[in-house]
């Protein structure tokens, strides 16, 4: 089946699976987004603890996803791997601490005898949810403003300047669309807190984030598109291959993929319907279903913008001949067509994923649950 | 050559690898045997209906939940520093090597974190069979991500189904069937996963044992131990007989390192295996990694049997490998110098290739291809200059590899006594047996790292056997930063380390009468 496919639809198909996987991973960040509420939201120990046990039991989502986001990178556009995560070094170190520590606060916070302190597991977990999420929304920034990296005729990267990558947070546009990941993960976990824990206050509180959350969140979203919209480019050449500067080529990438700009216009009116809707209703708590799925088309949509159309994925801007594209920076066709039916088995591991969680989230959790549960975060 | 890299990198690079992986390794074995060890335990409770065993599970899952989070923790790291610190291998091999990670990704990694949370929050929401299936999931997930990885790990050390591609300068798979049933990447997982259960099997018996010091949860210790003891015994059988498949396999694909293992250095038909050994700290040779035995206690011809079955089959010593000489099977390899040469005419010939494409010269692209072919079997080795550039560190690797085997004999003597006191009744009385179980938990550990420091030392200097130096793997960033980062894991980790102790400590003293909390 797949290996009849061309080695271009094969890239095109491996572009998809992965912006699918970022854009599931930036809506399973209502998880950070909740770490950096709980002081906000939970204003005892008891209401703290119910919290992040709520959190506690979606981390590990997450946390996969980010894995296997990274894994399925690898595997299809290994030149991006080895070109990224050489060269912006920083960036993605100062990502993964964030996350080594993640891993741990929910285990040890609660345990007696965990050394450091509870309070010393929640400002890992503050810290997850703060970091994470900007630096990651920075790092995919540099998608359509380019980073500073040569690739020679081997595919061999080097980083441009001593700066790994840090760099990236001086352009604004960059910062815009960390910012935006920031907030609209805290809308996201006030919506989830919303739908998962019964407790009228924590409700009422999250309820009230959705509209301090929700300012900066549109003011920040709406720079990052706006300036999208009207910024120049990395064009690349269907023929010869040559990446080039191209006015509005963003724009145009939405013109000529009417398909991507219906996903992405319904994935905004999805956003602002289970914002909106969640913060006028009285106990409305469907959301993050709504929100969720709005951040899912969004974010896939511009990911889709970014490699579709003849666009330089991840464009340099030190040697604009070195920019990346899907179809220079893919695996072989051998590979990407394996790979392909392995692909197969996601919507099996879905509907696992659903029938287990169903099994276990049947209802919200409350503090009469928290007090019987042997196993706590 | 081997002058225009920095080795200083290489080093750190190396450095911060083996720590981040060490770590790793600390977490990982105990999670892959221990979720096995639970899934058996809570079967007996499914079957037999008896509170106490659910009482049991728990108890052990509740020390598994907490080896498992910093288990994740430290795994994320692995995955990434593969771009982060080895660009240059995440693009030689990427094609073939990134595979094995997305589908750890799909396939391993979704099942182990969905039933992990039935597992720990579905006791009262699910039913009997569901929560128990959960669990038999959870161990069968984290063990096909261990699958996975080690298939990665086993190309690196035998690279199969895979060819060069001269246009996108890397080598690509060619047959994914090749590269996951590859007999090198099979044996690999079969041996560490039986080690990792073995390993879990010596912390329950040795926990258990503590308690029945104590005089604490005598009923819990004494149901653990049986558990424990008979797993370990089958899973201890098991490492020996994959261990000595692998030692079959290192010594056809990588036979500098088996003679490292064995500080093999002149070969001879009907060889000696060294059962102990101390080596001095002097070298005749003159090369750091090539240390000279003080004294040495050696088996007649049983290197041989276990290498060829055979035991008047020859074995190639360090010295063979370098001179070249003619295997059992009439193979000649040649001298590591020929090596060299054949594999500086590759990385020559591709320079030749790329030039002449720019330069649209057909005629040369076609004659340096056909000498690239010709030579790309050694391309890993013209980077090197000296011969004795290949030779791994010996005396680190043999001991390695003896404390390795010791330790996994002892192993098996432990659950035949445990299972033996077990039987008559006696273990509760048998006070130095219990006091010896529990400081075989220090040294499972010991056998265990051993085990990779022998895998990944002993294949030194290649990355990818005999086509990548570990030196031109590195990423092209600067030493400080890799300095840096080192150090930073260094203090994260331990941190970790020790607050996981302390729970686990806790845990244990708290016993299974306690909610965990």
């Amino acid at each position: 089946m797949f290996e009849n496919l061309s080695h271009l639809a094969l890239q095109q198909y491996w572009w998809v699976i992965d912006s699918l996987l970022g854009s599931i991973l930036v809506f399973l960040m209502f998880v950070q987004g909740g770490q950096t509420l709980i002081y906000r939201l939970g204003k005892s120990d008891e209401e703290r603890t119910l919290l992040i046990n709520a959190l506690g039991r979606k981390w590990e989502f997450t946390f996969t996803t980010l894995v296997t986001f990274g894994g399925a990178m690898f595997a299809s556009f290994p030149l991006f791997y080895s070109t990224s995560f050489g060269g912006a070094y920083w960036v993605w170190m100062a990502i993964l601490f964030c996350f080594i520590i993640q891993a741990v606060a929910y285990e040890f916070r609660s345990k007696p005898s965990n050394v450091w302190g509870a309070k010393t597991f929640e400002v890992f977990l503050f810290i997850n949810g703060l970091l994470g999420t900007i630096l990651i929304g920075t790092a995919v920034g540099t998608f359509f403003n380019g980073a500073e990296f040569t690739v020679n005729e081997l595919n061999q990267s080097k980083w441009a300047n001593p700066y790994g990558g840090l760099e990236a947070v001086l352009n604004l546009h960059n910062v815009a669309l960390g910012l935006t990941v920031f907030f609209l993960a805290r809308l996201l976990g006030s919506l989830y807190f919303m739908n998962s824990i019964e407790h009228e206050a924590i409700f009422n509180r999250s309820k009230k984030q959705l509209l301090y959350c929700g300012i900066p969140f549109l003011v920040v979203f709406l720079f990052f598109a706006i300036r999208l919209l009207v910024m120049d480019g990395f064009a690349v050449d269907a023929e010869t291959g040559v990446v080039s500067m191209e006015a509005y080529k963003y724009l145009h990438n939405f013109l000529a993929m009417p398909l991507v700009l219906i996903l992405f216009l319904a994935g905004v009116v999805l956003v602002l319907f289970g914002l909106i809707k969640s913060y006028l209703a009285e106990k409305y708590t469907r959301g993050i279903w709504f929100t969720g799925g709005g951040t899912i088309l969004v974010v896939f949509a511009l990911f889709l913008l970014a490699g579709f159309n003849h666009t330089a994925f991840y464009p340099s801007n030190a040697d604009l001949q070195s920019s990346l594209t899907i179809q220079n920076a893919s695996s072989s066709h051998y590979t990407l067509t394996a790979m392909s039916y392995v692909s197969l088995m996601v919507p099996f591991v879905i509907a696992y994923i659903v029938w287990a969680w169903r099994a276990i989230n049947n209802k919200k959790l409350d503090l009469e649950e928290l007090r019987s549960e042997d196993h706590l975060y | 050559m081997i002058e225009n890299f920095d080795m200083s990198l290489v080093d750190w690079s190396r450095a911060q690898f083996a720590l981040t992986a060490m770590y790793h390794w600390i977490f990982v074995p105990l999670t892959l045997g221990l979720a096995f060890i639970i899934a058996i335990m809570e079967t007996i409770y499914v079957k037999t209906g008896n509170p106490e065993w659910k009482k049991i599970t728990k108890f052990w899952m509740t020390l598994f939940g907490i080896n498992f989070a910093i288990g994740v923790a430290t795994g994320i790291i692995l995955e990434f520093e593969f771009g982060t610190n080895w660009s240059n291998y995440s693009w030689f091999v990427g094609d073939i090597f990134g595979a094995p990670l997305a589908v750890e990704g799909i396939m391993a990694f979704f099942m182990e974190s969905t039933f992990i949370a039935v597992m720990f929050f579905g006791w009262n929401k699910v039913s009997k069979k569901f929560h128990l299936i959960s669990t038999w999931l959870v161990a069968v997930g984290s063990n096909l991500s261990a699958l996975w990885i080690l298939v990665a790990n086993g190309w690196m050390q035998n690279p199969v189904g895979m060819k060069f591609n001269p246009d996108t300068a890397r080598n690509e798979m060619v047959n994914f069937w090749d590269v996951l049933f590859s007999p090198t990447a099979i044996n690999k997982f079969l041996h560490t996963i039986s080690s990792a259960y073995t390993l879990a099997a010596v912390f329950v018996i040795g926990v258990s044992a503590w308690y029945l010091l104590k005089k604490l949860n005598v009923t819990v210790a004494k149901k653990s131990i049986v558990v424990a003891a008979v797993f370990g015994l089958i899973t201890s059988l098991f490492t020996v007989m994959t261990g000595d498949n692998s030692a079959r396999e290192i010594v056809r694909d990588q036979p500098m390192k088996f003679a490292a293992m064995e500080g093999l250095y002149d070969g001879s038909k009907g060889a000696g295996l060294v059962a102990i050994g101390v080596m001095s700290s002097s070298s005749e040779s003159g090369n750091d990694n090539m240390m000279d035995f003080h004294f040495k206690l050696e088996i007649p011809n049983l290197l041989s049997y276990m290498a060829y079955m055979d035991g008047d089959a020859f074995v190639a010593g360090v010295n063979d490998v370098i001179n070249g000489y003619t295997d059992n099977d009439g193979v000649i390899h040649p001298p590591v110098a020929t090596k060299i040469e054949m594999g500086r005419k590759a990385i020559h010939a591709l320079k030749n290739y790329k030039q002449a494409q720019k330069d649209k010269n057909d005629a040369l692209a076609q004659s340096s291809l056909n000498e690239l072919n010709e030579n790309f079997k050694y391309f890993g080795y013209g980077y090197f200059d000296d011969p004795y550039n290949i030779v791994p560190p010996i005396s680190i690797t043999f001991y390695s590899f003896h404390i390795m085997v010791g330790l996994g004999m002892w192993f098996l003597l432990l659950f035949t006594l445990a299972l033996l006191f077990v039987y008559k009744e006696s273990i509760v009385s048998k006070k130095w047996f219990l006091r010896s179980a529990i400081w075989n938990i220090p040294l499972a550990y010991v056998a265990s790292q051993s085990g990779w420091i022998v895998a990944e030392m002993g294949r030194q200097p290649w990355v990818i056997q005999d086509l990548m130096p570990t030196l031109t793997a590195v990423s092209n960033i600067d030493t400080t930063s890799v300095q840096i980062t080192f150090f930073l894991f260094l203090i994260v980790f331990t941190g970790l380390l020790i607050a996981e102790i302390k729970i686990m400590l806790k845990q244990i003293k708290l016993g299974p009468n306690h909610g965990g909390h």
